[in-house]
C-alpha cells in the first residue's frame, strides 16, 4: 500500500506541476482556465488519496466543495472571455507601463480642460428638466 | 472467503482504482502542456475530470466502506458529471468566438460551415443582429 501511495502522489504532483507550467505559458485566458481546472482536479484526487490512506471520512465534504469551486471558476472566466489584442498575454515592461500611464493622464487632463472651457463659455448643462409631457400655459 | 480476505480484496481493488485516477491526472498534465491548441488541451483536461475522478472516488469508497460517506462520494461524482460538460461547453464556445480554435487542425468544422451558410441566406435581409448570436 505504501508504494501505491507514493506512486499516486508523485503522478498527481507531476501532473499538477505540468498544468501550472501551461497556466504560466498559456497564450490565452482560456488555456489558463483549462490548466487551472486540471490543478483543481489534481487537488480533488490528492484529497481523496489522503482520505483513502488515512481512512478518514471527514474529507468527503472537502471533495464536494472543491468540485463546486472548480466549476464556478471556469464558467465565470469563460463567460467574460473576449478577443484579446495582439500581445495582450505578454507581461509588459516597466517602460511600457509608464508610457501608457502618461498617455492616459494626458487624455484625462485634456478632457478635464475641455469640460472647464465649455462651462466658462456658458454651455448649458441640462440637469434634469421639466417633467415629460408637462402642459405649459 | 473470510472477512479478512474480503478486506484484502477491497484494499487491492482500491489501490488499482487510485493508481488509475492518479495516472489520468498525470496524463492530463502532460496533455495540457504538449497539445497545440485550446480544444486539444480541453480534451486532455477532461480525462481526470470524469473518469479519473470516478476511479479515485471508487477507490476511496472501497477504502472507507461506510454508508454515509459513500453516498456523499456518489453525490460528488454526479455533480461533476453534470457540471463538467457545462464548463467545457462554455470554454469551447468562448474559445471559438474569440478565435482560439485552430481550424487547420480540425477534421470536421460544422459550426463554421453553418455560419457561412446562415450568412449567405441572410444576405438581402437587413443585418439586424450579429449572426454569431
Amino acid at each position: 500500500m505504501t508504494a501505491v501511495i507514493w506512486v499516486c502522489g508523485i503522478l498527481i504532483t507531476v501532473g499538477a506541476v505540468l498544468a501550472v507550467i501551461r497556466a504560466e505559458k498559456g497564450p490565452s485566458m482560456l488555456d489558463r482556465t483549462v490548466a487551472l481546472d486540471i490543478v483543481v482536479t489534481a487537488m480533488i484526487v490528492a484529497v481523496a488519496l489522503y482520505g483513502a490512506v488515512e481512512r478518514r471520512t471527514d474529507v468527503v465534504p472537502v471533495l464536494v466543495v472543491l468540485s463546486l469551486v472548480g466549476f464556478v471558476g471556469s464558467v465565470t472566466i469563460a463567460r467574460f472571455a473576449s478577443v484579446e489584442p495582439e500581445g495582450e498575454g505578454r507581461v509588459r515592461t516597466r517602460e511600457e507601463i509608464a508610457a501608457q500611464e502618461a498617455e492616459r493622464m494626458d487624455a484625462e487632463d485634456e478632457a478635464e480642460g475641455t469640460r472647464r472651457t465649455d462651462r466658462r463659455e456658458g454651455f448649458d448643462e441640462h440637469h434634469g428638466g421639466g417633467a415629460e409631457g408637462e402642459v405649459r400655459g | 472467503m473470510t472477512q479478512d480476505q474480503w478486506t484484502t480484496v477491497a484494499d487491492v481493488a482500491s489501490a488499482v482504482c487510485l493508481l488509475g485516477g492518479a495516472f489520468l491526472a498525470f496524463a492530463a498534465g502532460v496533455g495540457v502542456l504538449r497539445f497545440p491548441d485550446l480544444l486539444a488541451r480541453m480534451h486532455a483536461g477532461t480525462k481526470p475530470q470524469v473518469l479519473g475522478l470516478a476511479l479515485v472516488l471508487i477507490g476511496l469508497a472501497l477504502r472507507l466502506r461506510s454508508g454515509g460517506a459513500v453516498w456523499a462520494l456518489v453525490l460528488v461524482a454526479v455533480f461533476q458529471m453534470l457540471t463538467a460538460p457545462v464548463a467545457a461547453h462554455m470554454v469551447g464556445r468562448a474559445g471559438y468566438r474569440t478565435g482560439k480554435v485552430r481550424s487547420d487542425l480540425l477534421v470536421v468544422d460544422e459550426l463554421t460551415n453553418d455560419q457561412e451558410l446562415a450568412q449567405v441566406r441572410d444576405q438581402g435581409r437587413p443585418d439586424d443582429d450579429d449572426p454569431r448570436d
